[in-house]
């Protein structure tokens, strides 16, 4: 079986993934750096029964899992999952459709109807990138003052998309949330993420502990997987009042603090679910 | 052993590196990309990029 590994550099969880496939007997593996891809739309013979998506650029991931379609290869995670889990709007309006709890969401594009909308929302709000990761850019937004300035900054300094206004409902996480993974129809393991700040992502230096799986756990979190086009991704959750929240869902995800924090061997159920969607 | 880009410093790769992988250098801290596996070949990784991310 030929195997296409779409990446750009190369982290740990690429290395695992690697060490994974090549640990399994009839794979070939074939590794596509997308910095020295060029695509002949139309043209494309590709020899691969399943490319596996890894690369570190959202944008570079989605047109390449698009064209890799496009010339009929099958691709985990899907073009379609992409999309919508690289953009938090389309993420929160896909769990909307499918009925996912979520924090509060609005949206607007101006600074005047973000300001409106927020004040509405009550503070603390947090604004976010519809497109970012890692945490990164993300505001919290405790009053007027506070809005406008940020709001004026976005629209002054940031790209056009800056000026699409994602705005979320603060969630006290009381020192943590909850990155749950889920593979095809399982999930198959959980972490807590702890700070002190209120930003928990381990790339901003959150703590990995391992998070048993309730029932609620594992359901909400496939709930999540299905609402965004299923395959192989990471769900974001809060810990609310009102139960299990999910915050965004990931479709590259990251899991070197998790495998053995959990005790779950991540990569290899990666791959058992790459190779099992290759043969189907 | 190929020497850090940036500082100069010895680094010690392992014979399961693979083209592309980030290492950090252990003298300066340096995120370095493995450009070459035969001879080893180190550069300075790419700045981070707006869109990176999971």
């Amino acid at each position: 079986m030929n195997v296409g590994f779409l990446h750009s550099l190369i982290r740990p969880e690429e290395k695992l993934l690697i060490k994974e496939f090549e640990s399994r007997p009839g794979v070939e593996l074939a590794m596509i750096d997308d910095r020295k891809l060029a695509f002949n739309l139309g043209q494309d013979k590709f020899d691969y029964d399943v490319v596996i998506e890894r690369s570190i650029n959202h944008s570079r991931a989605l047109h390449a899992l698009r064209l890799f379609e496009c010339a009929g290869v099958k691709c985990v995670n899907t073009s379609k999952v992409a999309t919508i889990c690289g953009d938090k709007i389309l993420t929160s309006i896909a769990l909307e459709e499918n009925k996912v709890p979520q924090p509060e969401v609005r949206i607007a594009f101006t600074e005047d109807s973000t300001v409106k909308a927020m004040e509405e929302m009550g503070y603390p709000v947090v604004l976010k990138p519809a497109v970012g990761s890692w945490g990164r850019l993300l505001s919290k937004v405790n009053d007027r003052d506070a809005a406008e300035t940020i709001l004026e900054h976005k629209v002054t300094l940031g790209s056009y998309h800056h000026s699409i206004f994602y705005a979320q409902k603060y969630i006290d996480k009381k020192g943590r949330d909850i990155r749950s993974f889920v593979v095809g129809d399982e999930c198959i393991a959980a972490i807590y993420r702890n700070s002190e700040h209120w930003i928990t992502n381990t790339a901003q230096g959150g703590k990995a502990t391992n998070c048993p799986l309730t029932d609620e756990l594992k359901d909400l979190s496939v709930r999540a997987a299905r609402a965004v086009g299923g395959g192989v991704v990471a769900i974001d959750v809060f810990e609310t009042e009102h139960g299990l929240q999910v915050n965004e869902v990931n479709y590259t995800m990251e899991f070197r603090n998790s495998i053995a924090t959990t005790g779950v061997n991540i990569p290899a159920l990666i791959v058992d679910y790459v190779l099992k969607a290759a043969k189907n | 052993m190929p020497e850090c880009p940036v500082c100069g410093a010895t680094v010690t790769l392992g014979d399961d590196t693979v083209e592309g992988e980030l290492i950090p250098c252990a003298e300066c801290g340096s995120e370095l990309e493995v450009t070459g596996v035969n001879p080893f070949v180190l550069a300075e990784a790419p700045k981070e990029e707006e869109d990176w991310g999971e």
